[in-house]
């Protein structure tokens, strides 16, 4: 697309990544649903494997239909590339082991998805990597958590499911001064909101299964480098800047300056664990993103109509939305996320257990299930789902009580949603009237 | 590796090769806002086709120690004092935009020592707009910006390996920028480019043959740019190719396959 113009969000949402089929002419991008790839001769073989020249070989390592999906996530939040996984675990995943082994440290947001919790508070530890939690907001704890050995600060663009805003350009430059990167969860702003890495970031990832895709349709995540991190200036980092004897005594950061990382991540983590995407996944989520922009800003709109209806309800005592001059962090999302705070958010209710779960029941358009990021609305009780593991102590570090109700607000008409929540919202408040009868 | 040259570090990516006076010798120049990492793909296959790779990072940018070039003929100096540091008595020089006019120049000055000159993305004079210029020193973000849309045709990287070119050579100019704390290599390159004159006189005194390689969709270095340049040298009786490929300015990642193609057909004949 030669011009003079830079390409803005939609464009790229668009056409990032995708040229017409070369032996086709398919202007949509085809599903190349294959494993491997014919070798022209041996040479030709030989030349792949020694990266001497771009191509595929077998589709855990890479495939053009998921080589466009990485291609349009990386444009839209200003990356230099991108790595489909098969989920946004296996994107985390993929980021830690690239960069660390037994014997690192990690500093963590307490803000963060309950899976994510499980991986560096359980699994990891099992392999020798520690994790310190920290709260997103206290910037002296990012800074005195930091050891020696740690290789990694780690938070969310808006946790879950408090929504406290990570102050990005803040930690990512405690983490700078110490030579470490800072990895981002941006899975509920998508770059239509925030683009991370333009704010400090080094590296991005999504659970593209929510709100990329969109639809509730498929699973993947997509794990984003900025390319601006100096893994030889830092001294942390033997991984990607010493010769690495699993690939060739390549020296990634030699190789090239913006692209270590990510060539490491494919040559290494993708090829030895394994958890690529399927083309077919890819194809799914790159319908979801060209209309990116639209779901968004519809997403957004819905959802300040619903949290402006819940923040006036009498049944409910907390409203959770950066939106709303009450929340901590609502004069940073002002700042960093001037589209709007998403569409991901928590409530509490003035009443007991048994009253939340009669809400829940009783919704009709909202479908309860674990997942946000669905054209559908949909809610859930963390405390007994998502971070069902975490102690009482750990869900409030997390600003989760007993009470809390997560909703995802879809793109259904407002008013159908915010009549859906007066319904639920009497019937819970009308049974604790019985109750106590 | 790191060869002194100059009384400075001069980083070359080699391919992961030790340097064998037995084999043809290669250097890679890259050009404004660069650094070796251009040349990934072709870097590594000359490397494995029998050849001694020198892919420079010119000096005062990204690994390499010493003062940044402020005119083609200073960088010139610093490729042949590279030579002698290497111990190469003979190279093709390759150089790409601001990095062809220092492998021409180069070419003229050691004349039979040089046996290939490829001129990638070229054109001489080498004008760039003086908006262009103060932008490079006054918000260089906004000219790396224009630079990169100047420069690419496509939004689609053919890479195959998830590269955003785009934003990778956003990404790059941002690192090498940083790298000299110093100078603005960015506008020093420039005016480098914008001041050079010796186009036609280094093309006649040439002895090697010489392949243009051009971008037919290039909007920084448009192919028209360097007919004065392939004029010159088919009148002064240069062997001369040129070859077009339907790309922009960045040929070496739009069309990494068959940029490389041509380097070999050209430096293995």
């Amino acid at each position: 697309m030669p011009g003079y113009s830079d390409p803005g969000f939609d464009t790229l949402a668009v056409h990032a990544g995708a040229r017409p089929d070369p032996t086709t002419g398919a202007r949509a991008t085809p599903i190349y649903l294959t494993t491997s790839f014919v070798f022209e001769s041996s040479d030709h073989a030989a030349s792949l494997f020694n990266m001497e020249r771009p191509g595929h070989v077998y589709s855990r390592l890479s495939n053009p239909t998921t080589d466009v999906l990485e291609q349009r996530v990386a444009a839209l939040e200003g990356g230099s590339g991108a790595i489909a996984t098969a989920s946004g675990m296996a994107a985390l995943h993929l980021a830690i082991v690239t960069l660390m082994g037994a014997g690192s440290h990690i500093v963590a947001s307490t803000a963060l998805y309950g899976g994510s919790q499980n991986l560096l508070n359980y699994t990891l530890r099992r392999f020798g990597i520690e994790t310190t939690f920290v709260k997103p907001t206290d910037v002296d704890a990012w800074r005195a958590a930091i050891r020696p050995t740690t290789r990694l600060l780690l938070g969310e663009t808006i946790g879950n499911p408090g929504l406290e805003v990570l102050d990005i350009p803040t930690v990512s430059q405690i983490a700078h001064e110490a030579g470490i990167p800072l990895l981002v969860d941006s899975t509920f702003t998508t770059p239509y909101l925030m683009k991370p890495l333009a704010l400090g970031a080094d590296m991005v990832y999504h659970a593209a299964t929510k709100f990329l895709s969109g639809h509730g349709t498929v699973m993947g995540g997509v794990l984003v480098d900025g390319g601006a991190f100096d893994w030889d200036a830092s001294g942390r980092f033997p991984e990607l800047a010493r010769p690495y004897d699993g690939f060739h005594d390549m020296v990634f950061a030699q190789e090239s300056s913006v692209a270590a990382f990510l060539l490491r991540a494919r040559r290494e983590g993708l090829r030895d664990f394994g958890a690529c995407m399927s083309p077919h996944s890819a194809w799914l989520i790159l319908q979801g993103i060209e209309t990116l922009g639209a779901r968004m800003e519809r997403h957004v709109r819905n959802t300040e109509r619903v949290v402006q209806f819940l923040a006036s309800h009498p049944f409910v005592a907390r409203v959770g939305h950066p939106l709303l001059e009450s929340h901590p962090s609502h004069k940073i999302a002002q700042k960093l996320l001037p589209r709007g705070a998403g569409a991901v958010f928590s409530f509490d209710l003035r009443g007991n257990r048994e009253q939340g779960k009669r809400f829940i029941e009783t919704l009709k358009i909202f479908s309860h299930l674990a997942n946000v990021g669905d054209c559908r609305s949909l809610v859930i009780h963390p405390a007994s789902t998502t971070h069902f593991r975490m102690t009482d102590e750990a869900l409030l570090a997390g600003g989760i009580t007993q009470g809390t109700i997560r909703l995802s607000i879809g793109l259904e008409d407002p008013d159908d949603l915010i009549d859906d929540l007066k319904r639920a919202l009497k019937a819970a408040e009308k049974f604790d009237a019985k109750a106590g009868a | 590796m790191f060869y002194q040259v100059q009384g400075a570090p001069l980083y070359c990516y080699t391919g992961d090769k030790a340097f064998d006076a037995a084999k043809p010798t290669v250097v890679l120049i890259h050009g404004v806002l660069c650094d070796h990492g251009v040349w990934i793909w072709q870097a590594r296959h000359l490397a494995n086709h029998g050849f001694n790779v020198l892919s420079i990072d010119l000096p005062g940018h990204g690994r390499s120690g010493g003062e940044a070039p402020a005119s083609v003929a200073q960088a010139a100096d610093t490729i042949a004092a590279l030579l002698d540091a290497a111990g190469a008595q003979k190279a093709a020089l390759v150089g790409h935009s601001w990095g062809s006019l220092i492998a021409m120049e180069t070419a003229a000055r050691l004349q039979d020592r040089i046996s290939h000159l490829v001129l990638i993305g070229t054109a001489a004079p080498m004008k760039v707009s003086p908006a262009l210029i103060a932008a490079s020193q006054d918000d260089p973000e906004a000219a790396l910006k224009m630079i990169n849309v100047f420069s690419r045709s496509t939004l689609a990287s053919p890479t195959g390996a998830g590269f955003w070119v785009y934003g990778a050579s956003m990404a790059l100019g941002r690192k090498v920028l940083r790298s000299n704390p110093r100078v603005n290599v960015f506008h020093r390159g420039f005016v480098a480019c914008d001041q050079y004159e010796g186009g036609p006189a280094a093309m006649a005194q040439l002895t090697c043959p010489i392949l243009f390689l051009l971008g037919s969709q290039d909007q920084m270095t448009q192919p028209r740019a360097a007919q004065p340049l392939i004029a010159a040298a088919r009148q002064a009786g240069k062997t001369v190719q040129v070859q077009h490929l339907p790309v922009g300015h960045h040929q070496m990642t739009e069309a990494p396959k068959e940029t490389t193609a041509a380097l070999h057909e050209f430096l293995c004949c």
